[in-house]
C-alpha cells in the first residue's frame, strides 16, 4: 500500500512541478526533505525518552495492570464474546491506556499482540472477525487524553499555552471513537464475515 | 476549563511517581530504565520519517498539494473546515510523518494558538494514522482482506475533522 502512495506523490509531485513551473522548488525540498525529518526527530527525542521513563515506572508499579482491570467492564461490552479473564483484554487494556497517554510507539507493540491473542479465537485465518476490525478502527481513531507530540511541537513553536488544546482533543476524539465503533457495528453486518 | 487541563499532566506525572514509591518501585532508575528506550524510538522512526518526508516536501514545494487541495476544498468549504487545513486532512490517513510536518509548517506559518494553529493541533490531537494502522495490525496476524476496516476509520477521521473546527469555536471564542 505505502509502495502505491509513495509513489503516486513523487510522481504526482513532478507532473505538478512541471505544470506549476517549480521545478528549483521540488529540487531543494528534495534535499532539504533529510535534513527536516532529523531536526524534526531531534526536536521529539526528549518527549520520547520522557513518556516511556514514566511508562516504565507505571508498569513496574502495576498502575499499568490496575487500569486494565478498570476498563475490562467497559471492553466486555464492546468486544462480543471476550469474557473478563479473556488473554487479549491485558494487551488490549494496556493498548488503549498507551493511546490514552499519547504513546502511540507503546500502544503499536501492545495493540500487535493484542490483535495476536484476537485471531487465535477467529476460525477464518484470511478475513478479521468483528472484535477484531472494532480493535483496529479503535486504533486508528486512537483515544488520547494528552496528546503528548502536539503538546510538544506547540510547545517549540512558542505556544503560550501548549495543553490548551486538550479538552477540544479529547471531545472530538471521543467523538470520533464513537463514531467508529457504531460503523463498525453497522457495517460488520453488510460486510459478512465467512 | 483551560486551568483545569493545565493540571492533567502534573498530576499523572506526580500520580505515577507516587504510586511507585508506594509500590517500592525504584522509581529513579526505573525511569532512567525506560527513558532509554526513546533512542529506540528516534531511531525507528527516522528513516521512515526521512522516506516520508521525501515525498511530502516534493507535494508540497512542487504544488501537488495545492492542485488537491483545489479540488477538495468545495467540500470543506460546505463543512466549515478552514482551507489550510484542508492539507493536514488530505495527509493524515495516509501518513503520520507526513500529516506532522505539515502541522509544523502551519504552526510555523499561522502561530500555534491561531485559530488555524489550535484547529490542526486539535486535529492532530484526535486521529491516528488510518492506512499505518491497518497494515501494521493486519499484517502481524496475516489477514489479507480488511472488510469494513477503512470505511469505518475513514469516518471516524472524517468526524474529526469536522469536530475539530466546532469545538475551538465553541472553545475559543
Amino acid at each position: 500500500m505505502m509502495n502505491y502512495i509513495w509513489t503516486f506523490l513523487i510522481v504526482f509531485s513532478l507532473i505538478s512541478a512541471i505544470y506549476y513551473g517549480n521545478m528549483g522548488e521540488l529540487s531543494s525540498g528534495i534535499i532539504n526533505s533529510g535534513n527536516t525529518a532529523v531536526n524534526l526527530c531531534i526536536s521529539l527525542l526528549g518527549t520520547f525518552c520522557l513518556w516511556n521513563g514514566i511508562m516504565n515506572v507505571a508498569e513496574k508499579s502495576g498502575l499499568s495492570k490496575a487500569f486494565a482491570k478498570f476498563l475490562s467492564p467497559v471492553l466486555c461490552r464492546i468486544f462480543k464474546g471476550i469474557k473478563h479473564d479473556d488473554e487479549a483484554l491485558l494487551p488490549i487494556s494496556l493498548n488503549i491506556s498507551s493511546n490514552l497517554l499519547g504513546l502511540s510507539n507503546a500502544a503499536t507493540p501492545l495493540g500487535i499482540e493484542a490483535m495476536k491473542r484476537l485471531a487465535e479465537s477467529n476460525n477464518n485465518k484470511t478475513a478479521p472477525d468483528n472484535n477484531m476490525v472494532l480493535f483496529v478502527v479503535m486504533n486508528t481513531a486512537a483515544l488520547r487524553l494528552i496528546p503528548t507530540t502536539v503538546a510538544a511541537l506547540r510547545a517549540k513553536h512558542q505556544s503560550e499555552n501548549p495543553l490548551e488544546i486538550i479538552l477540544p482533543s479529547i471531545i472530538t476524539s471521543v467523538t470520533a471513537l464513537t463514531i467508529g465503533i457504531l460503523t463498525a457495528k453497522i457495517f460488520e453486518r453488510i460486510f459478512k464475515y465467512d | 476549563m483551560i486551568k483545569v487541563s493545565n493540571y492533567i499532566l502534573p498530576v499523572f506525572v506526580c500520580v505515577v511517581i507516587l504510586f511507585g514509591i508506594y509500590k517500592k518501585v525504584d522509581v529513579f532508575s526505573t525511569f532512567i530504565d525506560g527513558a532509554k528506550k526513546g533512542f529506540d524510538v528516534f531511531l525507528s522512526i527516522l528513516p521512515s520519517l526521512t522516506a516520508l518526508f521525501l515525498a511530502v516536501e516534493m507535494l508540497k514545494t512542487s504544488g501537488g498539494i495545492n492542485i488537491l487541495t483545489f479540488v477538495l476544498s468545495p467540500i470543506a468549504k460546505l463543512l466549515n473546515i478552514p482551507e489550510e487545513v484542508l492539507p493536514l486532512c488530505i495527509l493524515s490517513p495516509v501518513s503520520g510523518g507526513g500529516s506532522l510536518s505539515v502541522y509544523e509548517t502551519i504552526l510555523s506559518e499561522y502561530g500555534p494558538d491561531s485559530y488555524i494553529g489550535r484547529v490542526s493541533s486539535v486535529m492532530m490531537g484526535s486521529t491516528e494514522t488510518t492506512f499505518y494502522a491497518i497494515a501494521v495490525y493486519y499484517g502481524a496476524v496475516g489477514v489479507k482482506k480488511i472488510r469494513h476496516t477503512a470505511i469505518c476509520s475513514l469516518c471516524a477521521d472524517f468526524t474529526s475533522f469536522i469536530l475539530a473546527g466546532i469545538t475551538v469555536r465553541l472553545f475559543f471564542d
